[in-house]
């Protein structure tokens, strides 16, 4: 198995507040392989964009990276100092963040905003960066792109705006996108032109993308494996296919129930009693105990690992650890 | 068939976008108006859930305000149980109580100074249905039918999560004893392991209430768990009407086609989806003749002038020209 682009480990990120310190992460572990698509889902206040903001280096204080490593192929990139941080982000990590208004300066046009991001990372003439620009947005979809990148952002729809964010994260050809909720900002049809565009140009270039959702459908048809986050944990990883049919963790199991779909007959959804802890009252052991209608004794004590029960897959549940469940027989 | 509860016919609602009157003099320009709605036309049988579908600036918040009296509609008429509604002259008293309206924020909705108790019995204390004990009592029980504590009337709305104030939110509109209520976007920010709660919820009270609900979504497959049946609007337009499940297996309008297809889903087809072309034009000035046609696959040189009359489909009615072809005269 070749190496992983990004590697996460045990990565705690906490905020402290006057009433305690807040763990917003909590030994969160994972990879992704290059040129793979991960998804990372979870409800709100779960950590997922939290998880994105510490890879690129982007917690605002006071929060901070309180423990564990990230490594870019390797390399350890969350204690690096802020100058060597800004040479990574955006030339070899590339974002695309929810809103393409926020994301974009209202005061510069494209052209100028794409010009110097590429000129920032890549050594060429301006002639050279403008030429890189147009092909880019052209890629990108956005018709007669030599005219309209001397528009500004507000020239542009929603859709076209999301499209120009994704030229200004690609243009530096980076490794990994982190993309935190590119879609949710938009209307489906335009959606899905979105994820198109995103998903097939990463996969021309190689590059790996963390994509952060809470819509599961978008992940269900945009990723190679999933990464369920709940309460600041882990909960599950695996291949998004077997993930969604037939999940390890109760939680997921209770997640995706949960989802009315397009082609279901039953006349209830699935529905997990209660709501996801806040993180100041995560209860002992398993943060999800609350909620699972199969915890039983070890559940209630002791914080359950990522085990694998099958290759290729991991659950935090103590469900799939013979020696609990053998301890304990339930039902 | 019975009379329907609701009826609405020919609604349509304009907003003047117009800049000053002095900019319309030196810049030479007319009155704008943006057309939320044009000719809207359903019905909604007593006991059903009528869902409405639509990307935003589709109107379908507009047509949810107009319906329940927060907006006076442009054109068209309202009929509520065979009693049409004089729009100029706002809703009467005796009819408003029988229609409520649950709406899409949770924070925005509730009063924030208020206890969840007087938030709750305020619609009974306007229609002056209880005395003021009684009113008390009855929002301890309310709560208890949409799943909270009685206990929870003195604590005020800032000590819930979402999914707790949408379920206030519904004990409120509750409690005028409505047969009608309207939901606009009623679990869209809440999250989904909370949204089965609030829709499973939902329909546990229109089972015990023979509640009639006119549900406003964007999402798909709410609006399919939920609905019996569906009008899809585009750019204020109703596209099509169908029954519930139907509408997702044999789609008959395109726009409804392109909306199913784009949309992704858990179902893991594997398909390849035909990415959407083309976004919804301004709606200030929309394209003439049909307002589907610049992004449609079946376009013909008819849908370039005439706008589509609604027409039957064996599953409810479209408004689309290429349908005449199809569909036997």
């Amino acid at each position: 198995m070749a190496d992983p682009l990004l590697s996460v480990r045990d990565l705690v990120v906490e905020f402290p507040t006057r009433r305690g310190t807040l763990r917003a992460l909590d030994r969160v572990s994972f990879d992704i392989m290059p040129g793979e698509v991960l998804g990372m889902v979870g409800e709100s206040g779960a950590g997922k964009s939290i998880t994105g903001s510490a890879i690129i280096g982007l917690i605002e204080p006071p929060g901070r990276i309180a423990g564990g490593e990230i490594r870019l192929k390797g390399e350890r990139i969350d204690n690096l100092r802020p100058d060597a941080l800004r040479k990574i982000r955006g030339k070899r990590i590339g974002m695309v963040f929810q809103d393409p208004l926020t994301s974009l300066n209202p005061l510069y046009t494209v052209a100028q905003q794409l010009i110097e991001t590429i000129r920032t990372h890549i050594d060429c003439s301006e002639a050279e960066a403008r030429k890189r620009a147009v092909a880019l947005l052209d890629r990108v979809g956005i018709p007669a792109a030599e005219r309209r990148i001397d528009d500004y952002p507000h020239h542009f729809s929603g859709g076209m705006r999301q499209r120009v964010v994704i030229a200004l994260a690609l243009c530096a050809e980076p490794e990994l996108v982190i993309a935190d909720e590119p879609t949710t900002a938009l209307d489906v049809s335009v959606q899905s032109q979105i994820i198109e565009v995103l998903k097939d140009i990463c996969a021309e270039r190689g590059a790996a993308v963390m994509l952060i959702t809470h819509d599961m459908g978008v992940i269900a048809e945009t990723a190679d494996r999933v990464a369920v986050l709940y309460a600041g944990r882990m909960a599950e990883i695996g291949p998004v296919r077997e993930v969604i049919t037939e999940a390890l963790h109760p939680y997921t199991q209770g997640l995706m129930g949960s989802i009315p779909t397009l082609t279901q007959e039953s006349d209830r959804l699935v529905q997990i009693p209660g709501s996801m802890p806040r993180l100041n009252a995560i209860p002992q052991g398993c943060a999800f105990n609350p909620r699972c209608d199969r915890a039983f004794a070890p559940c209630f004590t002791e914080r359950p690992e990522l085990l694998s029960p099958e290759p290729g897959r991991l659950a935090a549940c103590w469900l799939h650890d013979p020696a609990k469940t053998q301890e304990v027989p339930h039902d | 068939m019975t009379e329907p509860l609701l009826k609405i016919e020919g609604l349509t609602r304009r907003f003047d976008v117009s800049k000053p009157w002095l900019n319309r003099v030196i810049e030479r320009e007319e009155k704008q108006f943006l057309t939320a709605n044009a000719d809207v036309s359903f019905e909604i049988a007593r006991g059903e859930t009528f869902a409405l579908v639509g990307e935003s600036g589709s109107g379908k918040s507009t047509i949810a305000k107009m319906v329940v009296g927060l907006l006076p509609p442009s054109g068209g008429t309202i009929t509520f149980d065979g009693q049409k509604i004089d729009t100029s002259a706002g809703i009467p008293r005796a009819l408003r109580r029988r229609f409520q309206m649950i709406f899409q924020d949770p924070f925005a909705s509730l009063n924030p100074r208020w206890r969840v108790g007087e938030i709750i019995a305020e619609p009974i204390r306007t229609f002056g249905l209880m005395n003021a004990t009684d009113a008390r009592k009855e929002a301890g029980r309310l709560l208890e039918v949409v799943g909270l504590s009685a206990g929870d009337v003195n604590k005020f709305p800032h000590e819930f999560s979402g999914g707790q104030r949408q379920r206030i939110a519904i004990a409120r509109a509750l409690s005028s004893k409505p047969e009608f209520i309207v939901c606009d976007e009623p679990t869209s920010a809440l999250d989904v392991s909370v949204q089965a709660q609030i829709l499973n919820l939902m329909r546990d009270l229109q089972d015990e209430f023979g509640l009639t609900y006119l549900l406003i979504s964007h999402d798909l497959s709410v609006v399919r768990h939920m609905a019996n049946r569906i009008g899809v609007l585009y750019l204020g337009r109703l596209v099509e009407v169908a029954q519930g499940k139907k509408l997702f297996t044999d789609p008959q309008h395109p726009y409804t086609r392109m909306l199913l297809d784009a949309v992704p889903d858990l179902a893991l087809s594997g398909r390849r989806r035909r990415p959407v072309e083309g976004e919804i034009p301004n709606p200030i000035s929309p394209p003439p003749g049909c307002a589907f046609h610049p992004r449609c696959p079946l376009v013909h040189d008819r849908c370039r002038h005439e706008v589509p009359l609604p027409q039957p489909t064996p599953i409810g009615q479209a408004a689309c020209h290429a349908l005449d072809k199809v569909a036997p005269a």
